[in-house]
């Protein structure tokens, strides 16, 4: 596809302007924002990775997954700004994740340890690391909120803020990781996941498409349970004072 | 003896003074009703009392020991509250009567469930019912029982009989007596009824404006001396 052609696309973009426009929405500035973001950043990530790919040097493997480790990080953290230490403990969950994941592809030499296969996996699973633990995050505080009195309640005769929040914290694990179990209960019905369809497009076999997919969708399950389980262990005690009382968000 | 002693205790949340310089005390074995407009800050003072909320500046001594000293879930086992909201968690009344002990990894005997609730006035076939079915009444006298479960050396109870007429509140202040006069149980008793006030009291804290304006005999609300007092109770009353 030559530039000419993918710059044609920009029809894509035009029709949400005009509708923003005429419906009055006020999204052009952010659609636009978005649109050029989208090309820098990938046009980048396009010269990084053939860069990184020709290279195949594990230290421009290890650059790329810190990197983006940092940028999910930071990504994040906005939604938990209410949690101390929130920075470390998405960081410490979100590299588990990649580890445990990569460690069991490489480990077992599921797929080949070459910058093709590392990176592209790192970056789902990283990437989708970071928006269940927006989701936990989100839903972590609005069933807290909505709560509060149970949470005192159970405070009050005694209870450790472990048990306090026990249930809060396990509809907010659930809410984490239920969407991941559903998506793959319709998943190649509905729609084609991203990669695979990207693969087909590429001139692949759709067999081989679909066995790289089961890959990522198991690897996703895990990347789910450990992400929600881990933030939530990790976030739930700096909810609470020394005195064992629920700090209230001012 | 005093059960619950405070010196100059003082609580305030971003800038905003809630409780200023409380200094008194809540004679042990006695029942101390806390009176005072809404707003005033008793619901405030009782949860410092049960280490949900901690003074900004002052000194606690439960039962002769600093505040400090006590766990968190052991000074709230000590002290036990009746929340004014009578707060219940999912599940049955037989849950939420079983709470105080399945934190503790203990269980409660179904004997015992309707022992607690024949104490308030309930009968024990509710014990299937969810919770949150409850009325607003059978709600404050589960959550009493609920209170009792941990033998708490302490009671405060936080407008206990606001939702019940006037033959169950009756009950529910001479289950409150009893448990005084036979098990040493202290009471500390938030009441906006000051009839109630004087029926139960054996003295009165009157709490205005996050201040403490009197502490006395249940005679400084049938004879105010303090003019504060008396607008109050002139209030309260009419
Ligand atoms: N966390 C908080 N932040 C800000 N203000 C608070 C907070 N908690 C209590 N207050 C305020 O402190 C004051 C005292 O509240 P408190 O609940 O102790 O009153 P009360 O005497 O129990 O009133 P009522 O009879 O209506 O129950 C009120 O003005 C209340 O709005
Ligand atoms: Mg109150």
């Amino acid at each position: 596809m030559s530039y000419f052609t993918l710059s044609l696309t920009l029809f894509f973009i035009l029709i949400p302007l005009v509708l923003s426009k005429t419906l009055r929405l006020d999204l052009e500035r952010d659609v636009l924002v978005a649109t050029v973001r989208a090309i820098v950043q990938l046009l980048l990530v396009g010269y990084i990775l053939t860069f990184v790919f020709e290279g195949n040097h594990p230290l421009y493997m290890l650059i790329m997954i810190i990197i983006m480790i940092t940028t999910a990080v930071l990504n994040a953290r906005k939604k938990g700004q209410h949690i101390k230490g929130i920075t470390w403990k998405l960081a410490v969950t979100i590299t588990t994740v990649e580890v445990v994941t990569q460690g069991i592809l490489l480990g077992f030499k599921i797929v080949p340890a070459t910058a093709q296969y590392v990176i592209p996996i790192s970056g789902m699973m990283i990437g989708n690391a970071m928006v269940l633990s927006i989701l936990f995050l989100n839903r972590f505080a609005a069933e807290v909120d909505a709560h509060q009195d149970e949470i005192e309640l159970i405070l009050s005769l005694g209870g450790t803020p472990k048990q306090a929040i026990h249930h809060q914290l396990i509809q907010a694990i659930k809410a984490g990781v239920s969407p991941t179990i559903e998506s793959q209960k319709t998943i190649g019905l509905v729609q084609l996941p991203g990669m695979m369809s990207g693969q087909i497009i590429g001139g692949a076999d759709p067999m081989q498409a679909v066995q790289f997919q089961i890959l990522i969708i198991f690897a996703l399950l895990t990347n789910a349970a450990i992400s929600s389980i881990m933030l939530g262990f990790l976030s739930y005690p700096a909810l609470f004072t020394k005195q064992m009382q629920l700090l209230k968000e001012q | 003896m005093h059960a619950i002693s405070f010196q100059d205790v003082s609580y305030e949340v971003t800038q905003k003074k809630i409780l200023s310089q409380i200094t008194g005390h809540f004679t042990k074995g006695r029942i101390t009703t806390l009176v005072g407009p809404s707003g005033a800050g008793k619901t405030t003072l009782l949860k410092l009392c049960n280490g949900l909320l901690t003074p900004t500046t002052g000194q606690i001594h439960i039962l002769n020991r600093a505040y400090e000293e006590y766990s968190p879930p052991d000074l709230r086992t000590t002290v036990g509250i009746a929340l004014q909201a009578a707060p219940m968690i999912r599940g049955t009344v037989y849950d939420n009567l079983a709470l105080p002990l399945t934190l503790k990894k203990q269980t409660l005997p179904p004997q015992k469930a309707a022992h607690y609730l024949e104490a308030v006035g309930l009968s024990k076939d509710i014990c299937q019912q969810d919770a949150r079915d409850l009325s607003g009444g059978q709600r404050q006298r589960v959550s009493i029982a609920r209170t009792l479960i941990n033998e708490p050396a302490i009671l405060l109870l936080d407008e206990i009989t606001s939702a019940l007429d006037q033959a169950a509140a009756d009950s529910i202040e001479k289950l409150i007596m009893q448990l005084n006069q036979q098990h040493d149980v202290t009471v500390i008793w938030i009441t906006h009824n000051l009839e109630q006030a004087l029926r139960v009291s054996d003295e009165v804290w009157v709490m205005i404006d996050g201040k403490l304006i009197q502490q006395g005999t249940p005679a400084i609300l049938q004879q105010p001396t303090h003019q504060q007092v008396q607008q109050f109770t002139e209030g309260a009353l009419r």
